[in-house]
């Protein structure tokens, strides 16, 4: 077996295309995590649900709906293109963004439960201690709540690697530019005598997966070791 | 110096105190769930009332008529939780300097150091809190509001989660607290032990309602006012006279007469004081002779007061005045009186060290 540079470029785009999703959404995440974990608002059952739509929506309809805010005649990606030139439309940074709101909720549901569980008498002390709110969240919730931003984060990363439908729909697979490891895969499939390229590509997404998981395993360990079993 | 006057409702609980308290160590007592972990709180910030005022000298730090309300973080105090709350992410050091990194601490290496070095604590710094005992943890909790430099130091239960061992080895600590560093103390307890040893004042709460406050002989002096679960009892100030080390026993001078103690961190020529329970007491109107209780005082009594089955009896020993409480029935069949004479009985008692630090007493 043999790999072709098209493998390649299908590797890197995914790649890059989850590192993305994930460096982005997660602040968005993490901010969204704690509102939801520490505060009672007007309108917060109507943020939890939309968190959580792309994760009961059929994928399809997710990048339908992308494809409608974020397209070039979209009102949000007209607006985006007009004032910062930034296009989602059939570009890798569309599938970026495809990746990351698949994935959002995945990562708010770990960054949260990690929230709840740091005890907030600690940050009753901090309080005590001279800390703003601001300065006990960075201080205090950030720094115990890690495992569980870790774990989010890559849990969405993962996501991000296996996107497909919404990522089709919304940017579609061209070469080069959006097809990423499982559009690729899935091209293979549709033409006579692709069965070859589909295991090359199944191969490297197995190996992928591993590595995510091997490395998330380690990293966690070493978060939980540092802030202490005692966490 | 710290004027409070809240009042504030949870769920069915109704809190309702006013409250001022100097220089020294108050210690703010009551049964659990009496309403003083609240209090406490209210103090520091943590939980904001209902309605009030907090004021801290000059500075306001709750006027809930003119919506005032100061942060915990802006009211520069040092809080010492129940369960300690040292941030398990952070070394022994770094939980220690955590407030410098928000608030302005003069930096002081030699006080820092010595502060370390009076709370033994220089070997654990670079450890983390989940490798630490408990009496380790406390050192470092009261460590670590000591290094805020705090101009109030709240103490919630500091000792309660200590076996008595490591009990006896934070004692000398909030001893020093309250003798050398001149920070006023609100301290939350409800061992008799512990006040009896450490408070200047003492505020007594029950069912969210102030019930008496004042000086420890007064307050703990008397069980109409303090929550039952806290039993009456005297003080006595007595003077090291000698230490019998194989015998585990100390003799001590007092206005009273002379007293057997048990052994304690103290040294002949230290002033201590000396608490009796006032239910450890048994009286007797003849002399007593080969009696296993080894401290033996004789007074006349002052005063009689009776309630339920209970009787109170204040007796004058050499000018000292000494609660004791027995059963009205006891008291009845001794036919006692004011001006009979009498003996107490009672055995070694637990001492907490006066101004063994010479500022106080």
């Amino acid at each position: 077996m043999e790999f072709q540079p098209e493998d390649w470029t299908a590797l890197a785009i995914s790649l890059k295309v989850a590192v993305v999703a994930v460096i982005f959404s997660l602040p968005v995440g993490i901010a969204v995590s704690w509102l939801l974990a520490r505060k009672e608002f007007p309108g917060k059952t109507l943020l939890n649900g939309l968190v959580h739509l792309p994760l009961i929506l059929p994928p399809v309809v997710t990048g339908y709906l992308l494809l409608i805010a974020f397209g070039r005649k979209g009102f949000l990606g007209a607006f985006l293109d007009n004032a910062f030139g930034l296009v989602f439309s059939f570009r890798w940074t569309g599938a970026a963004l495809a990746a990351a709101v698949m994935g959002f909720p995945l990562m708010v549901r770990a960054i949260r439960l990690s929230i709840e569980a740091v005890d907030q008498r600690l940050e009753d002390a901090a309080a005590t201690l001279g800390a703003s709110r601001l300065s006990i969240f960075f201080t205090v919730t950030l720094p115990l709540a890690l495992p569980g931003i870790v774990t989010g984060a890559i849990l969405a990363f993962a996501k991000a690697i296996g996107e497909f439908g919404a990522t089709i729909t919304f940017v579609s697979a061209i070469p080069g530019e959006t097809e990423t490891l499982a559009s690729a895969i899935y091209a293979y499939t549709q033409v006579p005598g692709g069965d070859a390229g589909a295991a090359r590509l199944t191969l490297l997404a197995i190996l992928i997966s591993f590595a995510a998981l091997i490395a998330s395993e380690a990293l966690a360990r070493r978060t939980a070791k540092r802030i202490g079993s005692a966490a | 110096m710290l004027d409070v006057a809240v009042s504030h409702r949870q769920g069915n609980f109704k809190l309702h105190a006013a409250f001022t308290i100097e220089s020294g160590l108050t210690a703010l007592i009551g049964p659990s769930g009496s309403g003083k972990t609240t209090l406490a709180n209210i103090v520091a910030g943590l939980v904001r009332p209902d309605e009030g005022e907090i004021k801290f000298g000059a500075t306001s730090w709750l006027d809930t008529g003119k919506g005032l309300w100061v942060p915990p973080h802006k009211r520069n105090i040092g809080y010492v939780f129940q369960e300690g709350r040292l941030f398990p992410q952070m070394t022994v050091r770094q939980n220690l300097t955590y407030a410098r990194r928000f608030k302005k601490v003069p930096a002081n290496e030699k006080r820092d150091a010595d502060l370390i070095d009076l709370l033994g604590i220089r070997h654990l710094l670079d450890r983390r809190p989940d490798k630490l005992s408990g009496g380790e943890k406390s050192r470092v909790a009261i460590g670590r509001a000591l290094f805020s430099a705090p101009d109030l130091l709240i103490m919630d239960e500091p000792l309660s989660a200590l076996d008595p061992a490591r009990k006896a080895e934070i004692f000398p600590h909030l001893e020093y607290i309250r003798d050398e560093t001149g920070i006023p103390v609100l301290y939350v307890s409800h061992l008799m032990e512990e006040v009896a040893r450490l408070a200047t004042n003492v505020i007594a709460i029950e069912n969210g309602k102030i019930i008496a406050s004042g000086n420890p002989a007064e307050v703990l002096g008397s069980q109409a006012t303090l929550p039952a679960t806290i039993p009456a009892g005297s003080f006595l100030q007595a003077r090291i006279e000698e230490i019998f080390a194989d015998e585990g026993l100390m003799k001590a001078n007092s206005a009273a007469g002379t007293l057997y103690l048990r052994m304690a961190d103290a040294e002949v020529g230290d002033t201590v004081r000396v608490h009796i329970p006032a239910t450890e007491i048994t009286l007797t109107r003849q002399v007593p002779e080969q009696i296993s209780a080894l401290n033996r005082l004789s007074g006349r009594v002052e005063t009689i007061r009776s309630e339920g089955g209970e009787t109170e009896i204040i007796i004058n020993c050499g000018g000292e005045r000494i609660l004791s409480r027995i059963t009205s029935r006891s008291a009845e069949a001794m036919a006692l009186q004011p001006g009979v004479e009498i003996f107490l009985l009672f055995k070694a008692v637990a001492i907490g060290r006066q101004g063994l630090f010479h500022r106080h007493g």
